[in-house]
């Protein structure tokens, strides 16, 4: 499995200081999902796709990333124009469209769309490791980053257990149907992951307490604020509240 | 069953991730250094776990197991979904960040459900199968309809959605219960330690 496709590049934003990523992008969320106006939600998303073409993403991933990410907003799309009673109305054959509803639903849209932007842009633009070392300056709590960390590190680990106990099931002739076979043949799948997985666990702790493992990781490398880093975070997090000012 | 960006409203993104903090704190509290392998290693083999697509009928449905995760991981269930729900937002654009409270509880708190549910079941070697069935499908159906109630609470328009939302989720509970109840028997079966 290939992760961090987007932490690749050599962009303005993929140099900036995570710290200052992770803040600029909290700001954003906040003030963007509050919206309430399909030209303010608009403005978002022309800000989100801005920073999108600073980014210099691979458009191909992004267009593919985005059409996944706009499964759940076509359900909105099918079911909120035609329940929503708001007036006035304008009828299609048989069914009674509401245009509140179609601006609710563009609203959501709009919001969704600018929040994945600014998300691919901001955070899917630095690798899992220097998030989760930025987590720990904002003193979250070492427990949960730890976690973070081994989490990260072994998804792709048990992704090659799954793939291999998978290519075992196919090569004796499973194939996958709706039945109860099948149901069993996934449960005894999951069950002997996560056999693998507190095997694995086991290892991995005795091998970090040989390194002297305490309950954290201690921090080597520090992240230095340059003075790019400071006006980004600036200019970016005065644009989020001014939009959302009307200004 | 994760909500996306933009849909909720505020007040309810906020009730969301104030309930989604008191069980990570209390979460992340009981849970011992030693364990944070074991916690972490579980949770991505969830999240593979999660990829997994299981035919029903013509259509297919991905397996959730909050109900597992909750029998498997007791409170420690609240940092592992989130921590999951994190990488699907970051990774897959699945969810959203601010949705995370939202979606979080509506997963973990039936977790945790699950697994007080499953401790009465689990003396009686006989019941552990309906233990675990019952606590999977539990799951599903408490989160869906914790989902229903952020939706309903947003917009009273939704109302349409949630029915949907809450008919097609019955089957995959029932899905959901028998899978979980075959791992649980499994785990059982080649290392009952597992289960406490």
């Amino acid at each position: 499995m290939h992760l961090e496709e987007f932490a690749e590049g050599n962009s303005l934003l993929h140099r900036i200081d995570p710290r200052i990523k992770i803040i600029t992008f909290l700001i954003f969320c906040s003030f963007c999902s509050s919206s309430n106006h399909l030209k303010i939600s608009f403005l978002y998303l022309l800000y989100g796709l801005f920073l999108l073409v600073i980014a210099k993403l691979k458009l191909k991933a992004l267009a593919i990333r985005l059409l996944a990410a706009n499964f759940f907003i076509l359900f909105i799309w099918i079911f909120i124009p035609l329940s929503h009673p708001g007036n006035p109305y304008f009828e299609i054959g048989p069914f009674k469209v509401s245009l509140e509803g179609l601006s609710l639903a563009l609203n959501i849209t709009l919001k969704c769309n600018a929040i994945i932007l600014a998300t691919l842009s901001l955070l899917a633009t630095s690798n899992i490791f220097s998030l989760a070392h930025a987590l720990l300056h904002f003193k979250v709590p070492a427990k949960l980053v730890t976690i973070f960390f081994l989490f990260y590190r072994y998804i792709t680990v048990m992704h090659e257990e799954y793939l291999q106990i998978k290519r075992t099931v196919v090569a004796r002739g499973f194939v996958s149907k709706t039945n109860f076979h099948t149901y069993q043949t996934y449960a005894y799948l999951v069950g002997a992951l996560i056999l693998k997985s507190f095997e694995r666990a086991d290892e991995i702790y005795k091998a970090m307490l040989c390194r002297g493992f305490k309950g954290f990781f201690p921090l080597l490398e520090h992240f230095t604020l340059k003075k790019v880093d400071l006006i980004f975070g600036f200019l970016s997090s005065l644009v989020s509240i001014l939009i959302w000012l009307k200004i | 069953m994760h909500i996306s960006e933009g849909v909720l409203s505020p007040g309810v993104l906020m009730v969301g991730g104030i309930f989604t903090l008191g069980g990570l704190f209390w979460g992340l509290k009981i849970i011992k250094t030693e364990d944070l392998p074991k916690i972490a290693v579980l949770s991505s083999t969830f999240f593979v776990a999660s990829l997994i697509h299981i035919p029903i009928g013509p259509t297919s449905a991905h397996l959730i197991l909050n109900g597992l995760v909750g029998i498997l991981l007791g409170w420690a269930a609240f940092p592992a979904i989130f921590l999951g729900l994190i990488f699907q937002a970051l990774l897959f654009q699945f969810g959203g960040f601010t949705t995370l409270g939202v979606n979080t509880f509506a997963m973990a708190f039936p977790a945790v459900i699950s697994y007080y549910l499953f401790s009465l079941f689990k003396r009686h070697s006989k019941l552990l199968f309906l233990g675990a069935f019952l606590g999977g499908a539990q799951a599903i159906i408490l989160g869906t309809i914790f989902i229903s109630i952020a939706l309903l609470e947003t917009e009273k328009s939704f109302l349409s959605m949630v029915t949907a939302l809450l008919t097609t989720h019955f089957p995959i509970a029932i899905i959901e219960g028998i899978i979980t109840g075959l791992v649980v028997s499994y785990l059982k079966k080649v290392k009952p330690e597992v289960l406490k």
